[in-house]
């Protein structure tokens, strides 16, 4: 259990790095560095799943998303926040933790979960469905309703990305181009 | 001959010629085993992805756009979406939406087992992949056409 803070901690100062360092493309590394962490502890809570998606989607392709579309490294400004933001964000953050603590309390134990539904699934579900693998079982046939609203998220997502950066709709008010593009 | 001097330098080039064929069956390996091992359709399609986006770093665009092009991508990513949802109809088959239609689930920790799982892994697998490198050529075309345009 000892790793698993080691890693919490890890990924705090990599986060911490990527909000406050200037360069962009360094900041794009560190944050790829807290998701590998977070993969690496989805490894030790046991969910290699998780884990593997985690790697594919977080550190790959976020890292070279930005690495191959951002022309070249923009320098952020800094400039100082004002003492009443600062204070108001205090107040905001101290509500939340407090109502946070509140909430927490109640929940169940790290590692003791109320398992009632899960139960069941985890009892009948390899005999149920017939696959040896058991998140697969739950998300593509418990609860395959759930996937396929992801899925139309994903789909209108990418619809969306593609009609707004089609090269129609940057033209010109009086250009005209050809309709292969 | 001289190649065109475009993507990377010769060594990046050599190595992605070796690996891309690997990561492209890794992830088709993750999609196939997704009801037997960890993984599934959207982690191997992402991986499937990957490999496209490997290619078209090192080597530039025009080479990876010969293989999939921007239409077929689009179309790829319709065939998953259209594929997951009539799986999800066939089930009023037997009555309700997305009822595990095949009566024989097969002996669990087989390739061909456990119904409409891996169906449902590769139309996933298609969309997330599909969809992904679309996203990916769109945006690498937009930079190019803003520079060219100042």
């Amino acid at each position: 259990m000892i790793g698993l803070y080691l890693i919490l901690l890890f990924m705090i100062a990599a986060s911490y790095i990527a909000v406050q360092i200037k360069d962009l493309l360094s900041s794009v590394v560190a944050v790829g560095a807290a998701g590998l962490a977070l993969s690496v502890a989805f490894l030790i809570l046991k969910a290699p799943d998780l884990a593997i998606t985690q790697l594919a989607v977080e550190i790959v392709c976020l890292v070279i998303l930005i690495k191959a579309t951002v022309k070249r490294d923009t320098v952020s400004t800094k400039d100082m926040r004002g003492f009443i933001t600062t204070i108001v964000s205090l107040i905001f953050i101290g509500t939340f933790l407090f109502f946070a603590y509140l909430a927490l309390k109640e929940l169940p134990k790290f590692g003791e979960p109320l398992m009632r539904v899960a139960q069941n699934y985890i009892q009948t579900g390899q005999a149920k469905t017939g696959a040896s693998n058991l998140v697969s079982s739950v998300i593509l046939d418990f609860r395959a309703y759930d996937t396929l609203g992801e899925a139309t998220v994903l789909f209108t997502a990418v619809i969306g990305v593609l009609a707004v950066l089609r090269r129609i709709g940057r033209k010109k008010k009086d250009e005209v181009i050809k309709e292969n593009d | 001959m001289i190649k065109e001097h475009k993507g990377m330098t010769l060594i990046v080039k050599t190595i992605t010629r070796l690996t891309v064929g690997l990561i492209l069956l890794y992830g088709i390996y993750i999609v196939l085993h997704g009801h037997l091992t960890p993984g599934g359709g959207f982690a191997g399609g992402v991986i499937i992805a990957l490999s496209f986006i490997h290619l078209m770093l090192a080597f530039g665009r025009e080479v990876a756009l010969k293989k999939v092009s921007r239409p077929i991508a689009g179309l790829f990513e319709s065939i998953g979406a259209v594929m997951f949802l009539a799986i999800a109809i066939f089930g009023f088959v037997g009555g309700y939406f997305f009822l595990n239609f095949f009566v024989d689930k097969g002996t669990p920790f087989n390739l061909f087992s456990s119904g409409i799982i891996p169906l449902c892994n590769i139309a996933i697998s298609l969309k997330v992949g599909a969809g992904l490198f679309a996203i990916f050529t769109a945006l690498v075309l937009l930079k190019v056409k803003s520079k060219g345009e100042k």
